[in-house]
Formats: structure tokens, sequence, C-alpha cells
């Protein structure tokens, strides 16, 4: 199995150390994990370390295709919230 | 005959004679307190002087994207170029581009002394892009200062490391001392290979700062606490912050106002959080400066900011451009130690004697007279000489009987630089007043007729009759009309007594 890094990552930089596989590349237009070398960071960490460390809310996927970071899981910003927020400014 | 002091120009702190403190209100400027081996350190860095930041410039370089926190005024999403927004930017550098985009900027810009890091993300949370840009530096360009701006989660493990280079500034943006307060600005941490989230992440957060703080005052590094000012969340709490982060040994700290909109995807910013009015800013500030009422000029810059305060040059050193330029470091060196002598000559000067430092007003009896905010359009140097309408930002002085000072800057509009999105003109001028509410006058080189009749409808008094001339000068004198008119004898305007009595 192995984590993927979706069109919505903004190529911060933040997982590629971390990762104890060296499975993340910088990849224009954003990073790429190479399923290859990915572990899940499986015996080396509890907690998928890139994931543990995006900001961005549902870039990664796991091995299932599901967000690891749902959204409003990171900021707090409920989905309901966050559309509100938009419509309120699209309607200006 | 009344004499105006004006702080910050008064150097001779000395000749002062037995008032060491700012509580006496007198005469001394913002640096006067400092032992003198900080006020060595910090007299020619624009961020730290009032008075520097008219003459000398700075820049940041954006080579540490990555970051370990996530505070409710960020979105790591955002990098529009029409932001002016500290850890939004466009272009990010490796540190070998930074290295070269300093030195080129260094040799055309020779009042550039200072170099900072700050981002976009946190510059400790990417320790090998900041540190080799630093090393770099350290050996390529010794005449330049560096500083570097953090959360303060990774300092302590990296204090070592950075008191290596040439280092003599930290700042830490310290938001709270209390984790309950804490989990209300911080939603997450990444520590030990664990993201934590709410009170638990902002405790170890706080530790963390707090632990770095103290490591960094030990090693005699110059510790700046920023603290961002969010209103119902730790406005009241950072006046305990100011405390703690004072006794542990910060050389200042800087309050500055929240930034929120919903547009910006933060989450205060969705959720409505508002921001400070200029007066609750002023009147936290006016409680935690204390004796470091060094920072009202702070411009919150971008992580890729170029030039003086208040101004922005980063288009003419794209990477694309800096490519193309030859730079002869050394040729440099000599031009910018002279420049530097030059500036700091002139500086001297202002500084003679106490009686060069003062606006004399002649001809008028010591009197009780009220004091009066003006808003002065400059775009530099020190004087007035910028169009009403061309002013993205207002500089504020109070003026009394006693001195003219330097308060804090408004800036007009933080976000739009105005376009067919943004509104109509008469929207815009409406802000523009909106922002100089509370003053009763503003100085500017010139004015068109429309502001001009609005401002007076607003009761602001329109004035581009000191064109050129020092600032405090001009301050000082529309002061004395105003006085010698008998406007400042009476009541207050309506429309600006809520200020003056807070």
């Amino acid at each position: 199995m192995s984590l993927s890094i979706i069109e919505s990552c903004v190529n911060c930089w933040a997982c590629e150390p971390l990762c104890p596989s060296k499975a993340i590349l910088e990849a224009r237009p954003h990073f790429m994990i190479d399923p290859r070398k990915c572990t899940e960071c499986d015996g080396d960490y509890a907690d998928t370390q890139c994931a543990s460390i995006c900001p961005i809310e549902g870039a990664i996927l796991d091995g299932f295709g599901e967000a690891v970071n749902p959204p409003g899981s990171l900021t707090g910003i409920s989905p309901q919230k966050m559309a509100e927020a938009m419509a309120e400014i699209q309607a200006r | 005959m009344i004499e105006l002091n004006i702080l910050g120009q008064d150097e001779n702190a000395h000749t002062g004679g037995g008032c060491s403190s700012g509580s006496c209100g007198s005469t001394g400027d913002q640096m006067s307190h400092l032992p003198e081996e900080i006020r060595q350190k910090v007299f020619n860095h624009p961020c730290y002087s009032e008075e520097a930041h008219h003459h000398f410039a700075r820049m940041h370089v954006a080579v540490a994207p990555a970051c370990n926190i996530q505070c409710h005024y960020c979105n790591r999403k955002y990098d529009c170029a029409n932001e002016s927004r500290p850890g939004v930017v466009s272009e990010l550098l490796t540190p070998d581009q930074a290295v070269k985009k300093v030195m080129a900027v260094a040799a055309e810009i020779p009042q550039m002394t200072v170099l900072g890091i700050a981002g976009p993300g946190d510059p400790l949370a990417n320790p090998e892009r900041t540190f080799e840009t630093f090393r770099q530096l350290t050996e390529k360009a010794p005449d330049i200062k560096l500083c570097v701006s953090t959360n303060g989660l990774s300092l302590p493990a990296v204090v070592d490391e950075l008191c290596k280079h040439n280092i003599d500034h930290v700042t830490i943006t310290i938001n709270c001392v209390d984790p309950e307060v804490g989990a209300r600005i911080y939603p997450w941490v990444f520590w030990n290979n664990r993201r934590i989230k709410g009170k638990k992440g902002a405790k170890i957060l706080i530790e963390q700062q707090q632990k770095g703080l103290e490591m960094l005052v030990e090693r005699g590094v110059l510790v700046k606490v920023n603290s961002v000012m969010i209103p119902g969340v730790n406005d009241e709490h950072l006046k305990e912050v100011s405390r703690v982060v004072k006794d542990k040994g910060a050389f200042l700290h800087n309050v500055m106002p929240l930034i929120a909109e919903a547009e910006h995807g933060t989450f205060y910013g969705v959720m409505g959080q508002r921001g400070p009015t200029s007066d609750e800013l002023m009147a936290l500030q006016d409680e935690c400066a204390g004796d470091m009422n060094m920072m009202r000029h702070c411009r919150q810059c971008r992580a890729d900011a170029v030039g003086l305060l208040g101004e922005d040059r980063g288009e003419e050193f794209t990477m694309d451009k800096v490519e193309m330029m030859d730079i002869d470091y050394e040729a440099a060196m000599v031009k910018r130690k002279a420049v530097h002598e030059a500036i700091e000559a002139e500086l001297e000067k202002q500084h003679k004697g106490p009686n060069e430092a003062l606006v004399t007003l002649g001809g008028m009896q010591q009197r009780e007279t009220r004091p009066v905010l003006m808003a002065v359009a400059s775009s530099g140097g020190g004087v007035v000489n910028q169009h009403f309408g061309h002013a993205k930002e207002f500089l504020i002085y109070e003026a009394s009987p006693t001195d003219v000072r330097f308060v804090s800057h408004r800036k007009v509009d933080l976000y739009c630089t105005g376009g067919d999105t943004c509104g109509d003109a008469e929207t815009k001028l409406e802000k523009i007043i909106r922002t100089l509410e509370g003053c009763e006058v503003v100085l500017c080189s010139k004015i068109g007729f429309e502001p001009w009749g609005m401002l007076e409808d607003a009761g602001i008094q329109p004035n581009g009759e000191h064109a050129m001339e020092p600032i405090e000068e001009a301050v000082a004198a529309v002061y004395l009309e105003m006085a010698d008119s008998g406007q400042l004898t009476g009541e207050l305007p309506e429309n600006n007594q809520q200020q003056l009595i807070a």
C-alpha cells in the first residue's frame, strides 16, 4: 500500500525530509510519492509522517484513495462553514 | 516660548539628566533606554529604529516554505501577487539563488543593511535551507546583518547552530503563554513525529518558545517578540505575555494587528474574527511598550520584501533579472561602506546638540492646549512628500505642547491595489477617511479637489502647504497655527472626542 499526493499540494516541502523511505519526490506541478518506495511508515512511525505535517486538507490520500486529512480536520473550518463563506464572497 | 521635543531625533539622552525611563515624557528617544551594546546593534536596523527606517533598507528571502504548526491567521494555500501579507510570497528560492539575490540587492541598493529569513513557512522548520543561506552570506557578504523570525517550536534545538552565524537578532512570534488561549490560536503543531492538536499542542509550542527565548538571551542574542493582537482571544492576555517576555530578557515587544478577511480562507477570516481598530491597537501597544516603544513603524512586511519599509522593490529583483546581473561584490562593499558612513554622519549631524533636535515654537506663550493627531503622507526620507491619492499608508503623529511624537502608521488598503474588482473610487475614499479616524489634519504634498472636500466634511483638515518639509517640523508648525488660531483651547470636534479620551 502507498499514500499519494494530489494536485491540491502546495509544494511546501514539509513532508519531503520526514519520509523514512525517501519516497517523496520534488515534482511539478506538485510533489509525488513513489508507490514502490512508500511503506506508509510501517515499522518506522506510528503515524504516516507526510500526512502528519501536511497543512493542506485532502492533499494526501491513503491506499484506498481516501483523504488522510479530510476537510475541516486541520483548519477547524467545517466544509459547511467554508461553503457559506465562499457563497458570501461570490455574492458581493 | 515652548519647545517641541521630537522623540526619536534626540539621541543625546544622557544629557536629559535624571530621567531614565520613558515615563517622564519629556526627552529621550525610543532607544535611549537601551544599553549601549544593544543600541550599537540596532541603530542602523530599519525594523528596530524609527529613525533608521527612513534611511536603511532591509530585505527578506523566501527560502523556507515548510511549517511545523498551523496558526488560525494563516492559510498555507495562499499565494497571490496582490497580497501584501506576512507569510505570503510569490517566488520560492533555493539557498544559492537567495544568496545571489541578496548580493545583487546589496550592490544595487547600498542602503540595504539587513537580510531576514521569515518564511513563507517557518525558517527553523527548514533548517538546511535556512542555515545554508546564512552560512554562505556570513562568508560572502560579511557587511550584511542577518536575522530570522520563527514561531519558536524548533528554536531550542537549533539555538547553537544559529549562534554560529552572523546573527544578532531573532524574532519569536509569541501570541500567548497560556495553553487555553493557545488552543484558540493554534489548531495543531507537529512535534516528535506526530501532529498534536488543541491545548496539548499549544502547551508544547509555548514551552519551546519560552525555552528558546531563555537560551537566546543566555547566549547574548537580541530577541524581539512579535504578537498578533486578536480581539476577544488574546488582547487582554498580551499584557501578561509582555510582562513575561520582558522579564526573560526580550529587548522589545511588537504588537501587530490581526489581518483577517474571509477571502484569505484563514480560520479567523472565514469565521468572521475581526481585527483590532486603530484605537484598540494603539492602546494595547502603549500598554505593552513600556520602555520598548520602538516598533510603531512596523509594516508587517511580506516574506520576500525588498527595500525601505513600506516600499517593496521585489519586482526589480526577480530571479530571472538577478541571473542577468553581474555583481562585483568587492566593489559593492566599498560603495556600501561609503553610503553607510554618509547616512550615519547625516544621522549624527541631526543629533548634534539638543538644540538642533528641537523645534522651537517662537512667540507662543506656554498654554494648555490639547494634543492633536495628524496623518502624514510620505514616501520616505522623513519628509512630507507624497500625493494624498498615492498614499498607501499614513504616518500618524501626535502633537502636544511638549512634543511631536510618531505614534503609528495606518495602512489604507491592506490587500487590494485598487482596480475594477475593488469597488468604485468613492468607496475607496470613504475607506481612507475611516482609516484616518481621530486625526484632525492630514499633511501631504498635494491633494485633489474631491478628496479635499470630503476630508473637510469629515472634520479632517487637508494641508499641502508643507510639501518637502521634515515631517516633525511640519507637524509642529501646523500645531502652532492651530494653537494660535484658538482651535486647541475649546472642546474637541465631536468625531475626535473618543480618540483622545481613550
